[in-house]
Order: structure tokens, then sequence, then C-alpha cells
């Protein structure tokens, strides 16, 4: 059960982890047809902390959702780790969202009459991580969200800031390689975000994971050593001039 | 993996408690509906099947007059001990032929009184009813030629005269006649129409004729014909026989009748078919109705779940393991709701069994039938919808609606 680029990818290590060329997006059929991406030329390398940034409706989650190979383009090629996802079955792709991403949604996407906890376990659950290893996993990532004493609240039983932070803790529980965030500061107190981009940014420094964050807030973007603007499905500007650059 | 796998769903089934609940339930009402009611369809089957071999299916009677409309005006002759003289000489193939009277009287042990129905015939009746002697001995030859007041009685009237005493050698009073009591019959039970078979005393035809009729007149004759000889036949003759002896000219109909018991047990097993059909139909509905139950759960949750398998694909979960772990659910709840069915339907129809007192005949044939077809809706309606989300794209299932 491995998954398949990993031997590939050992003579491709210059490649970036992400790579966008003329991805497009279309929804919809005929009079319907909505394109929400127009052929989006985008790489990311590793390491980077990467915000996204565009008007509502620019086709940013819709980057997101291809990024996180949780859909696929309607054309153009999206590679990860100089892979072709194209080219991928659906269960090699599930196996590479199993093995390198960690998806912050940007509506928490939690399961419901579930505890926070038995939320933050499930990536590992399909991990195959033993169950003793599990919990700690889990209680570690919760309390690294600041929601310790709260592991046994379901979704329904925990505010809307928690229920986030809960999405969060699932999101990196794994350590993953890339981590996506849709909005995952959108319904915080400025406080509260502000402790979630430091720790964002601290995963990123720390344990090298790569960051694609989409925010619609200066002061969050100012965290990513790269800004990326969306205008209309497609790429308006891509500054890299960012703290990290 | 299959632990992990059906850890993942024990744990859902337990999450959605509500869900399962409704399920199972649903499978335990449509299992144990059709349990019950072809239980208690067999049972009732087999009840009116054991009456019929009891009641002898090789059994003629033959009685005065004819029933029917039209017919009760005009007095037929009575039967005479000559009729029955001639139908032992003419008639082949028979194995016994009783002569019967009877009548209600009080008897008396004491100072207990007991009403119950007094029966004069010969040791022959035993033989065609299928009574056995349950202690003391039948009636002697010279006991029934001479017309002594002996009798045999019937559990029922032992019981109510003697209570736990030996009734043997006593003697009782048939309204007016002392008697002494020979035998005591084996105990029959309730009759398939409900009556006590075994409230009756017998005693030699010809001292009921005459000390307690006063009359020469013989209410019924019962015979048994060989086994492998056709009833048809016998009837046909002992009506060609009693015709000429009762000189009724051929434009004529009969003044008596030949009961055939065959046509008896014919109808009355008529009549259970009619019951186990009535009771399947209400089982089918039932099965139909539990199923729909399942259906509408499933259904109802479908948006639940494919949300649900939406979080599960996004987080790396393969389209495999959804279906495995939605498969195993759905096996389980609809096994456990088959089992319960089976052990709630078995019991509940042996209970109703004893209630009704039928005998409690289990047919595996309608068990499996039931289980396997309410697992099935089970799994099929558990498994196919989360088929159905496991294969979208996991931004479609996560945005459903
Ligand atoms: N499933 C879908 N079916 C049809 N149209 C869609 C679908 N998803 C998105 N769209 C359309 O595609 C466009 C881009 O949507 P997207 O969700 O990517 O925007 P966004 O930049 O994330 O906006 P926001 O900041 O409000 O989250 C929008 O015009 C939207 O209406
Ligand atoms: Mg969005």
């Amino acid at each position: 059960m491995s998954v398949p680029m990993s031997n590939r990818n050992k003579g491709n290590s210059t490649a970036p982890l992400l790579e966008f060329q003329a991805v497009t997006k279309v929804y919809g059929m005929g009079l319907a047809e909505m394109k929400a991406l127009r052929g989006v030329d985008l790489s990311v390398n590793e390491g980077e902390f990467v915000a996204v940034m565009g008007p509502s409706g620019s086709g940013k989650s819709t980057c997101m959702n291809i990024l996180g190979c949780l859909d696929i383009p309607t054309d153009g090629n999206y590679l990860f780790k100089g892979v072709e996802t194209g080219t991928l079955s659906r269960d090699q792709r599930a196996l590479l969202r199993r093995q390198y991403l960690g998806f912050i949604f940007q509506g928490y996407n939690l399961l419901g009459r579930t505890s926070a906890v038995e939320n933050v376990e499930l990536p590992l659950l399909y991990r195959r991580t033993p169950a003793h290893r599990r919990r700690e996993l889990a209680m570690e990532a919760l309390r690294t969200v600041g929601l310790d004493g709260l592991e046994k609240h379901s979704p329904a039983e925990l505010s809307g800031g928690q229920q986030q932070r809960v999405a969060i803790a699932r999101a990196i529980v794994t350590k993953p390689s890339l981590l996506l965030a849709d909005e995952p500061t959108g319904n915080l107190d400025t406080e509260r975000s502000l402790e979630i981009m430091d720790l964002l940014a601290s995963f990123n420094r720390d344990l090298g994971i790569t960051i694609v964050m989409v925010t619609h807030e200066r002061d969050m973007a100012a965290y990513a050593g790269r800004i990326i603007k969306f205008k209309d499905g497609l790429v308006a500007s891509d500054d890299n001039s960012g703290r990290n650059a | 993996m299959y632990l992990q796998t059906l850890l993942i769903a024990l744990s859902e089934i337990r999450r959605n408690a509500m869900r399962s609940f409704l399920t199972i339930l649903g499978i335990i009402i449509g299992v144990s509906a059709v349990i019950i009611m072809s239980t208690i369809g067999q049972g009732a089957t087999a009840k009116v099947t054991a009456d019929i071999a009891k009641l002898g299916s090789n059994m003629l009677s033959i009685r005065t007059g004819q029933r029917g409309p039209g017919r009760s005006s005009e007095v037929a002759r009575p039967l005479e001990l000559s009729d029955v003289e001639a139908i032992e000489r003419d008639i082949e193939n028979l194995e016994a032929v009783a002569p019967m009277s009877s009548t209600g009287l009080t008897v008396v042990y004491g100072n207990v009184n007991w009403a119950t129905s007094i029966i004069g015939t010969t040791d022959k009746y035993l033989d065609v009813r299928d009574w056995e002697i349950d202690s003391g001995r039948a009636f002697t030859q010279s006991e029934m030629r001479t017309g002594k007041m002996v009798c045999i009685m019937g559990g029922t009237v032992r019981k109510e005269l003697f209570g736990g005493q030996d009734p043997v050698n006593e003697k009782i009073r048939l309204g007016r006649q002392s008697c002494k009591v020979v035998g005591v019959l084996k105990s029959k039970g309730l009759s398939s129409f409900g009556s006590d078979q075994d409230d009756i005393v017998m005693i030699p035809l010809q001292a009921f004729q005459r000390r307690i009729s006063g009359n020469r007149d013989i209410g019924r004759i019962y015979l048994s014909v060989n086994e492998g000889a056709s009833t048809d036949t016998a009837r046909e003759e002992i009506s060609r026989l009693l015709r000429e002896r009762r000189k009724i000219r051929p434009k004529d109909a009969d003044d008596f009748s030949v009961f055939d018991m065959k046509e008896v047990s014919d109808t009355m097993a008529g009549t259970t078919e009619v019951l186990t059909t009535l009771l399947s139909a209400v089982a089918a509905v039932s099965l139909l109705v539990g199923g729909i139950g399942i259906m509408n759960i499933m259904l109802v949750s479908v948006t639940e779940r494919t949300r649900e398998i939406g979080v599960r694909l996004a987080i790396g979960a393969r389209e495999y393991e959804v279906l495995m772990q939605f498969l195993v659910e759905a096996v389980v709840l609809s096994t456990l709701g088959g089992i319960i069915g089976i052990l709630f339907g078995v019991s509940s129809s042996f209970g109703l069994t004893k209630l009704l007192k039928i005998p409690f005949v289990l047919d595996p044939f309608m068990i499996a039938i039931a289980f396997i077809f309410s697992t099935a809706i089970g799994v099929i309606f558990g498994f196919f919808p989360a088929r159905k989300a496991a294969r979208l794209n996991p931004i479609d299932a996560l945005r459903h609606e």
C-alpha cells in the first residue's frame, strides 16, 4: 500500500511540490456554464508558506480543492511532486491525500455526534496508527490548538471557533507535508486568529510543512512568505516579497 | 485490517444509535411476524390433521332422515338392530359395525350429580371410534346380550364423580337405574369443534334400550371400512341395501343419510388451508412494512451519510474502505436484527401455540426466508446509497444537499 509517486519522486527532487499547468475548472454545462478557473499556472516549492487572496467567487476554493486532490481539473495538468495527478486512479489519489495532505475546510466538515478527539483521530485511523498512539497524538493536537479539556465534546457542543480549531487539529495531527487551509481563521476573533497564525507559521518553520492558505485578511496574509491574488479565475498577482523571501 | 473496519463500523452503529435501532426494529418486525404467522398456521394445520387421524378417515356413519330444506317434516323410520345385522352380513370389507343410541342424563355417585350423555352401544364402538380403555375392561359378550347395567365412563365423568378415587366396581346411578362401573376410557380431550369428548358414559345397547330409552330404536350406526377398501363403494352398497330394506321406490329420495368422515376432514383441512394462506398474506405484508421502514431510514439518512463519506474520502479513506465500513455496518445491523427477530418470533409463537393449544411446529424454511429477505433489505438499502456516495469526487460528496 505505497503511494505510487514516492519512488519516481527520488530522481525528481528539484521539481516544485505543486505545479499547475494551464489548469481550468468549469462548473455546469451550456448556459449554466461557470468558468471558476481559466488556465492557472502556478508552482509552489517545498517549505513555502503561501497566502491566497482575492475577491469572493474568484476561484480560491476551487483552486484549493484541486490542490487537495478533492476535485479534478476540467483541463490542464496538476503535478504533485512532479507526478501528473490526472493519471492517478481514485485510490491512488486517496492514498496521496492520506499520506501527504492535511486539509482545513472553509466549513469545518466535522463528523456530527462524534467527540472532538474522535474527529481528530479520524485521519490516523486510515493510516492504521495503533489505538493508544492515536489517542495520544489526537490529544496532543488538541492541546496545540488550545482545546484541551473539550476533547469529549461533540461539534454541536462547541462554538464556531472551537469547531474551527478541531478542524485544524484534525488537519495537522498527521504532520502532513502539505497543509491546505481554506480560511482557517474565518470564524475566529483577531486574538485567536493571530494565535492560529503563529501556530501555522511554527509548523511551517519548525516542521517544514508547506502551507497554502486562503485568507481575506491582510494581517493573516502577512504571515506568509508569498501572496497570490486571484481575480476572475486567474492569478492576478504573485508577490514573492514576503518575510520568507 | 478487517478488525479495523469492524471497529469503525461498530463505532458508527453506536454513533448513529437511533438510526441503528430503527433499522434493527424494522428487521425484527419483519422476521418475527413471518415466523409467528407461519408457526401458528402450521400448528393449526398439524392440529387439524391430527384430529382427522383421530376421527378415522375410514369411518362412515348412518342415521335416519335427511338434512336439508323441506325434508325434516316427515318423520323417517328409525334404524333397528336388524339393519345392523343386515349390514354386517351383506356389505363387504367392513372392519367393524357399531350401533349407537344416546341421550342426556344425570349420573349420581354418593351426593355428587353430573349431567352427561349416556351412550348405548357395543364393544365394537371402541374400535370404530378409536377409544382405548384406561383402567378396568370393556363389556363382555354376556353383558351385551343380556343388557346388564354396567358402564364404562369417560375421563371427565370420572373426575367429576370420583375425583382421584378408582371408580371400577363402584355403583353409580344413571337416572333411576343403578349401574356398576367396569371401565374407564383413556382421555381424548377436546374435539376440533371444541366439545369435551370425555364427557360420556357407555352402557350396553340392550341395557340402554330396555332401561333408559324404552324402545328398540338405534340413533346411529358407525362403521369402519377395511384398510385400503373404498369408503365410496361401501357407502353406495349401504345405500342400496337400506333403500331395499326400507322399501323406497326408485323415484323417491333416501330417508336416511350416510356420512363419510373423509368429507368432514376434507372440509376441515380446507379451512386450515385458507387460514394458512391468510396468515401468510399478513406475514408478507409485515415483511414488506418492515422492509419499507428500513428503506426509509436509510434513504432519509443518505444526505448525512454522503457528507460523512465525503469527509472520510477527503482525509484519505479509499472507496473500498468506506464501502467495507458501510457493508459491515449494514450486515451487522441486519444480522443482529434478524437474530433478535428469530428469537423473538420463535419465543412468542411458542407462547401463542401454548395459549391456543396447538402443536408448536417450526418451519426452518420460513425462518430462513424471513431472515434472508429482511437482512437483504437491510444490506441493500444500507450499502447501495453508500456505494453511490463513495464513487463521487470527495468534494461533491462534501457538498451534497
Ligand atoms: N460546485 C459548483 N457548481 C457550480 N459553480 C460553482 C461550484 N463551486 C464553485 N462554483 C462557482 O465557481 C466560482 C468560484 O468559486 P470558489 O468557491 O472557488 O470562490 P472563492 O474564491 O472560494 O470565494 P469565497 O471567497 O467566497 O469563498 C464561483 O462563481 C462559484 O459560484
Ligand atoms: Mg472559498
